[in-house]
């Protein structure tokens, strides 16, 4: 008797990683942050890898890098492969943290006084 | 395979982001094992703790390299995060990550672009922050140090500022990572000094521009 094959996820050993990623084991360079919110700009396609027409459900409403991972239960650096992925094709947009010193070498590591406001009013909102 | 059905089923009570949020923040709790972190981020959290996975490759000498597929050379470090609303635009990621030394070379990459950071210590093992505060220093990452009362405190929070050998300009505050509104005031005083600082930066450029002609 033969079980049905589970989803990949975090349990799975290097080899169904490498089949997810098409082979591939380096993700973007400096694409993603963990923080960067992805929306998926349509539902999947007929015939799509299941783990990309997961994402695109998943990001029908804005969702992280990170909670798309946890939610798939795979590597982070799995998912921004995949992510990069469905940027390139256009099926889904990617909104960037505002205060990202790591994709831009050289800026401030300090975030500015505006967004320090927005974030004590909101943390004293609680 | 079928998982049409189970995006939700495997995570009941997933809460979506508002379709109008679009920036992202980072704040990191770290410290060592079972001080209280996940118990933190889980106090102030609108979503139960969710917790995630990153890979990192040693490819050699310095070399730090991501790889997504684990081998024999790369190392696995879970971590977990909450999250809150601020704002129609404005989302808060808390990550509370271990501060052991054999992690600290993913931290450099995961936490680039963190707001600050929370230093989560417990008086009785002191000792474990050391390696954690030193690594903060160098990186230049702002933070302050929460001391998570298990039971009635037996220090002073000056024995422990001295203890730390912690500069009298990093807040060092006390609290119940059980406590919502505890946790809730941890999070204030990180960003009531990144305030603080910001301002210092501030006034030492605009001297600067004063003395050069
Ligand atoms: N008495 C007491 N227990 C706590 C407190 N904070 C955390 N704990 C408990 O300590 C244990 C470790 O906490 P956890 O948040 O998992 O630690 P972590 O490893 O740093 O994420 C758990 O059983 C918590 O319930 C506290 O302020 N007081
Ligand atoms: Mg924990």
């Amino acid at each position: 008797m033969s079980a049905r094959p589970a989803p990949a996820g975090r349990d799975d050993g290097p080899d169904r990683l490498y089949t997810v990623t098409g082979g591939r084991s380096r993700p973007p360079e400096n694409v993603f942050d963990l923080v960067t919110l992805i929306v998926a700009e349509g539902g999947p396609a007929p015939g799509m890898q299941s783990e990309l027409a997961r994402i695109l459900r998943i990001c029908s409403a804005p969702t992280a890098v990170v909670e798309i991972a946890a939610e798939l239960r795979m590597p982070v650096s799995v998912v921004k492969i995949l992510l990069g992925d469905l940027l390139e094709a256009g099926r889904i947009t990617a909104r960037h943290p505002r205060f990202s010193p790591a994709r831009r070498p050289g800026a401030a590591r300090l975030p500015d006084l505006d967004t320090l406001k927005q974030v004590l009013d909101g943390l004293q909102q609680l | 395979m079928d998982s049409s059905s189970s995006d939700t089923a495997l995570r009941p009570g997933r809460a979506p982001l508002r379709g109008t949020a679009d920036n992202g923040m980072k704040i990191v709790v770290v410290g060592g094992f079972a001080v209280g972190k996940t118990t933190l981020v889980g106090s102030v959290s609108e979503i139960r703790p969710l917790n995630t996975e990153e890979t990192m490759t040693r490819a050699g000498v310095g070399v730090d390299d991501p790889s997504a597929v684990p081998d024999k050379r790369s190392t696995t470090v879970a971590f977990d995060f909450g999250r809150i609303t601020l704002s129609d635009e404005n989302v808060l990621y808390l990550f509370g990550a271990p501060g052991q030394e054999r992690f600290w070379f993913l931290w450099d990459r995961l936490f680039s672009g963190a707001l600050g950071a929370v230093v989560l210590v417990d008086t009785r093992r002191l000792e474990e922050s050391w390696y954690t505060i030193d690594r903060l220093e160098h990186h230049g990452t702002p933070f302050i140090v929460a001391r998570n009362n298990f039971g009635e405190p037996t220090h002073g929070l000056d024995e422990v500022r001295s203890a730390l050998d912690l500069p009298d300009d990093v807040p060092l505050v006390d609290c119940d990572a059980r406590d919502r509104e505890s946790a809730k005031q941890v999070l204030i005083a990180l960003v009531r000094h990144l305030h603080t600082r910001v301002e210092a930066s501030q006034r030492a450029g605009a001297a600067e521009e004063e003395t050069t002609p």
